[in-house]
């Protein structure tokens, strides 16, 4: 199992219409000069799109680590649970 | 929801919040307990170590019903190399009668120690997030939840609502972590037969070992852990966010790197990953615990920065924090005064206690961490395993020479000899302090 896909995949999902991360104004993070949500979140959530300047949220892969809510420069992130009962559900722990 | 008032309400269903319910409701309190996830424990993971005395003051031989793995009989320090390692460790048969710590999951554990608080009378509500407290004035007056009419009263509200302690911060009591105060840990669980996991760790019966890393790991200073269950294996790293934040190195490549160390790649051969998870530690240590109690309410577990990084202990700080807590609460309620002052129990007992002396005891240790070059952990564990292989490489070179040679490389892996005294000094002070 060495790809990202392939590790949310073990994960179980019940996945809300509504996004439970929202970027807070997307002009910040057009001036953000490193980006670095792409890096540090380990579900490959953000995603920064040079054409539409944006940065894309793919909350449904979110596993509520928290990270971007600390290690967002700019705290542009608001971040929330998702609703009770929605969002991961490990098999383990 | 009910509209009647309760007691307690209880936020969070990990360790620290059953601990809490479960010593209440038994003593006769109506609680209720809200958990966001389907289940206890759907939301959470460990690296795996549970132990044995704090959880026994709470409920006396829970190891004859509670779920939990293999019998910790062995622990191994492994410093790493990039393709070498410096092994330390301790086995002894006395950690298995009484058993000092078992290897858990926490799906099975939370769900069932939660299950004990339920038997004991408390209300357990779960697939339901608490988004605020209520407040009358300057008192916490209970909680409104993401259900419909989902307001609840109480005379106490106990926040243990984990790392992200989102209540902690509408409290007020403690600011946002910063990221050298948090680290994030992937981790895999790993399925491997029986006899395999049994062979390759050298055990018999219910024996576990526990292994934990430290060094070159993948690129970057971190901690790993490697922690041997029934039939998996669980396996993982942990990095703080500012390290994470510095190297842009991926938290799902980190582990996979990892994983290729010859050494951790031998151990995990043949395994199949069935899951792959991400949390965050605290690892603020003692000067980031926040006040523990006030008017109507009180904070435990990982919400209140309660671990022991040093040791990876955090579920018996906050199944203990819990249980103070509730017998605070207990005397509070006998008094009729949820003021701050009649819930001041709490904090004498977590002042009293291994919680407080245990963290104080390592409180330079962070600051240290956040001191040194982060480098250190790569280099001086590298010199280490460079000192260790010239010793024991036969070619010629008397030992003598090679002696000086390992201590010239420790000394310019923690470039030159002022700083590795200077650190030895405040290592030695931040632990025995
Ligand atoms: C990778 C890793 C390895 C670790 N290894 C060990 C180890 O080997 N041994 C050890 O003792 N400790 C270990 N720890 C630490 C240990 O897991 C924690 O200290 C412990 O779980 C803290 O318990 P808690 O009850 O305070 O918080 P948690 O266990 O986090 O429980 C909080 C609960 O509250 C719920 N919740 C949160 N917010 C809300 C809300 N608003 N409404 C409703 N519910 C909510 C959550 O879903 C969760 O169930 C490790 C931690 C990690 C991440
Ligand atoms: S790190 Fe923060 S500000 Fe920068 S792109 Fe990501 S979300 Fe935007
Ligand atoms: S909470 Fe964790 S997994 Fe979710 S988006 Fe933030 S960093 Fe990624």
């Amino acid at each position: 199992m060495s790809n990202i896909a392939e590790k949310l995949y073990t994960i179980r999902y019940k996945v809300d219409e509504n996004s439970h991360l929202i970027i807070k104004d997307q002009d910040v993070c057009l001036h953000c000069e490193t980006k670095e949500c792409q890096f540090f979140c380990p579900a490959e959530v953000y995603q920064w799109h040079d054409e539409e300047k944006m940065t894309s949220v793919a909350f449904e892969n979110c596993v509520e680590c928290g990270t971007c809510r600390i290690g967002c420069p700019h705290y542009n992130i608001e971040w929330v649970y998702p609703k009770g009962g929605y969002g991961i559900t490990y098999k383990f722990g | 929801m009910a509209t009647e008032r309760f007691d307690a309400i209880i936020v969070g269903g990990g360790p620290a919040g059953s601990a809490a319910a479960y010593t209440m409701a038994k003593a006769g309190l109506n609680v209720v307990l809200i958990e966001r996830g389907e289940f206890p424990g759907a939301k959470n993971i460990f690296g795996g170590v549970l132990y044995r005395k704090q959880l026994e003051d709470i409920i006396p031989e829970f190891w004859k019903e509670a779920p939990l793995e293999r019998r910790v009989v062995e622990q191994r320090m492994w410093l790493m190399g990039k393709d070498s390692v410096v092994t330390m460790g301790h086995r002894n048969e006395a950690f298995k009668e009484p058993a000092n710590a078992w290897t858990g999951l926490r799906v099975k554990f939370d769900q069932w120690f939660a299950s004990k608080a339920e038997q004991a009378g408390s209300l357990n509500i779960y697939e339901t997030v608490v988004t605020d407290l209520l407040r009358e004035g300057d008192r916490v007056v209970g909680v409104r939840t993401d259900r419909e009419e989902g307001d609840l009263y109480a005379n106490v509200v106990v926040v243990a609502d984990g790392v992200n302690s989102l209540l902690g911060k509408q409290l007020g009591v403690h600011h946002e972590w910063q990221p050298d105060q948090v680290s994030l840990a992937v981790k895999e669980v790993i399925a491997m037969p029986k006899e395999k996991i049994m062979d390759r760790f050298n055990l018999e019966g219910d024996e576990g070992v526990t292994t934990e890393f430290i060094g070159q790991l993948g690129g970057m200073a971190g901690l790993g852990f490697m922690y041997t269950n029934q039939e998996t294996i669980s396996f993982g790293v942990g990095v703080m966010v500012s390290d994470l934040k510095r190297t842009k190195i991926r938290p799902y490549d980190l582990i996979e790197n990892v994983k290729q160390h010859p050494m951790i790649r031998k151990m995990l051969q043949g395994g199949e990953s069935k899951e792959y998870a991400a949390h965050l530690i605290p690892e603020g240590g003692f000067h980031a615990i926040p006040p523990l109690s006030g008017n109507g309410w009180v904070i435990c577990g990982d919400a209140a920065q309660l671990v022991n990084f040093v040791h990876r202990e955090g579920t018996n700080l906050a199944m203990t924090s819990g249980k103070y807590a509730a017998d605070a609460i207990i005397e509070a309620h006998a008094k009729g005064d949820f003021s701050k002052d009649g819930l001041a129990g709490y904090d004498r007992r977590v002042r009293e206690s291994f919680i407080h002396k245990d963290l104080k005891k390592y409180q330079g240790l962070h600051g240290l961490l956040n001191d040194i070059d982060p480098k250190l952990f790569d280099r001086l564990p590298a010199a280490l395993n460079d000192a260790a292989y010239q010793m024991l490489l036969i070619d010629g070179l008397s030992k003598a020479e090679k002696q000086k040679a390992a201590i010239r490389g420790l000394r310019e892996a923690a470039g030159g000899t002022a700083n590795l005294v200077k650190l030895g000094i405040k290592g030695w002070r931040a632990i025995n302090g």
